[in-house]
């Protein structure tokens, strides 16, 4: 039993944040008032919402984060046949993991990593 | 190889006991229940356990008694918060987006939960014994942070939003770290499986055979971990002092309850995967060629050794939080971005030529 065993776990997931929220919905008090309902805000009145546009610093390092996190998935199965494939590998490995420090030094120097 | 203690032959006489007088998709039926309700159970009782056990190593960090009142040295105390925030209010703040709200916590429980699945916690004793374990355990977890962002989002508050956004930052960021320093045992075991990958430690625990190159991504393993788990002295997500609670800050009850759950479970899932995958699993402490010793060692049944291990490290990861003062943001991206980054790269290097020129053990 394995590949069932994912449906299994997503189930068991559901079945006991639904139960125990479920339950809570039920057994729990309910009062109600305007103020409650506001978001916490250390107890001055709300101003405005909070769906605005974004610092863009945190998209920068998502985007570096994409290139960076395709290439571990490449790496994975490279990481499994390195033992049998031997010096070939390596080599290859060098010359790839190269151009990806060059990708970073790139970005280094660009700024991008660095937090504004 | 043998092993003293095989639960392949529990399960597998379970399996003959329910299919000699049931049909198949009835046995089928009830294995699958079977599994669900040991886990369920497994999960909640650990999760419990380990906020427990993160109160009294804090309380004795900072000299003080820690839960003491509800059981014996207060081993109930969880279970009577539990009971607590069962029965307390749910609601929803009103310009929330209701929908993804609610979905928040399921998608953050969901995701912890399909990876401690994944875990072999002694022979023939793991729900799923996929060929791409480790794989799968990387992609299932880098879900979670979904749900952070989506309850962040979702609450429309300033410090969710503020705390889901660092969140996001620094868990993509550390999952970079965290993958290649499981690629370092990959490249050594040969395997992605994670039974395999334990059952190579046999003769040896990786960090111990795999020389230096192992030990150095062992210690970025777990400083990654920690960040990518929300915790220590990488909390920023959640930083008291300037978000209140950062992304559940408008989460009540029950609901407040998965989240945290969801953390501490994450911290037994980073704790749980390192003694996988660098300190042999359940695999017994073996000494070279003293059979004596590895005789007696090997009576110890292996899930003693698979959890004594894994608490040692949740000990560490909590060390980690109660000595080192917070990062900044800058401070932690920097960190990750500048110094863990490259020196994983090299490890990553370093190690391929020891596995070339068949240097490790």
């Amino acid at each position: 039993m394995s590949s069932e065993s994912l449906v299994l776990f997503f189930i068991i997931g559901v079945v006991l944040v639904g139960g125990a929220v479920l339950f809570s919905n039920y057994f729990a008090p309910k009062s109600s008032n305007p103020a409650k309902l506001e978001p916490y805000e250390c107890g001055i009145p709300v101003k405005d919402g909070s769906w605005i546009q974004f610092n863009v610093g945190y998209y920068l390092f998502s985007i570096i984060y994409l290139v960076f996190d395709v290439e571990i998935v490449f790496i994975y199965p490279w990481g499994t046949v390195m033992k049998d494939v031997g010096l070939t590998a390596f080599i290859e490995i060098v010359i790839f993991f190269v151009i990806l420090g060059l990708g970073l030094a790139y970005a280094w120097k660009k700024k991008a990593l660095t937090w504004v | 190889m043998k092993f003293l203690y095989d639960f392949s032959i529990l399960t597998n006489s379970i399996h003959q006991m329910l299919a000699a007088s049931l049909s198949p998709l009835w046995v089928f039926i009830i294995e699958l229940v079977l599994v669900g309700l040991v886990f369920l159970g497994f999960y909640a009782i650990l999760g419990l356990f380990l906020v427990y056990l993160e109160r009294r190593v804090c309380a004795f960090i900072q000299n003080r008694l820690g839960p003491n009142r509800v059981g014996p040295q207060g081993i109930f105390q969880t279970i009577a918060d539990l009971v607590k925030l069962l029965f307390k209010e749910l609601f929803v703040v009103r310009k929330a987006d209701k929908i993804l709200f609610n979905l928040a916590p399921f998608i953050v429980i969901i995701a912890s939960l399909m990876a401690i699945g994944a875990i072999p916690y002694a022979k023939g004793l793991h729900a799923i014994d996929l060929n791409i374990g480790v794989f799968y355990i990387l992609a299932v977890t880098s879900l979670g942070v979904v749900g952070i962002l989506l309850a962040g989002w979702s609450s429309n508050s300033k410090y969710s939003l503020l705390g889901a956004m660092r969140s996001g930052a620094q868990i993509i960021s550390y999952e970079l770290s965290v993958g290649l320093s499981l690629l370092a045992v990959i490249i050594f075991s040969g395997s992605m499986q994670l039974s395999t990958i334990v059952e190579s430690q046999a003769n040896g625990w990786w960090i111990f055979k795999g020389h230096i190159p192992a030990f150095f991504a062992f210690v970025i393993f777990l400083i990654a971990a920690t960040a990518e788990t929300n915790r220590g002295p990488f909390d920023l997500a959640e930083a008291e002092s300037e978000l209140t609670a950062g992304f559940h800050t408008e989460y009540t009850g029950i609901r407040f309850a998965f989240f945290f759950l969801a953390e501490y479970m994450n911290m037994f899932l980073a704790a749980a995967l390192a003694t996988t995958v660098f300190l042999g699993g359940w695999m017994p402490f073996h000494f070279f060629d003293f059979s004596g010793f590895n005789y007696v060692m090997d009576f110890i049944p292996p899930f003693v050794w698979f959890f004594g291990k894994t608490f040692v490290v949740i000990y560490i990861i909590m060390l980690f939080k109660w000595t080192f003062p917070r990062l900044r943001i800058d401070q932690l991206l920097t960190l990750e971005w500048k110094y863990l980054l490259p020196l994983n790269l090299l490890n990553i290097i370093v190690i391929a030529f020891i596995v070339l020129m068949g240097w490790h053990f």
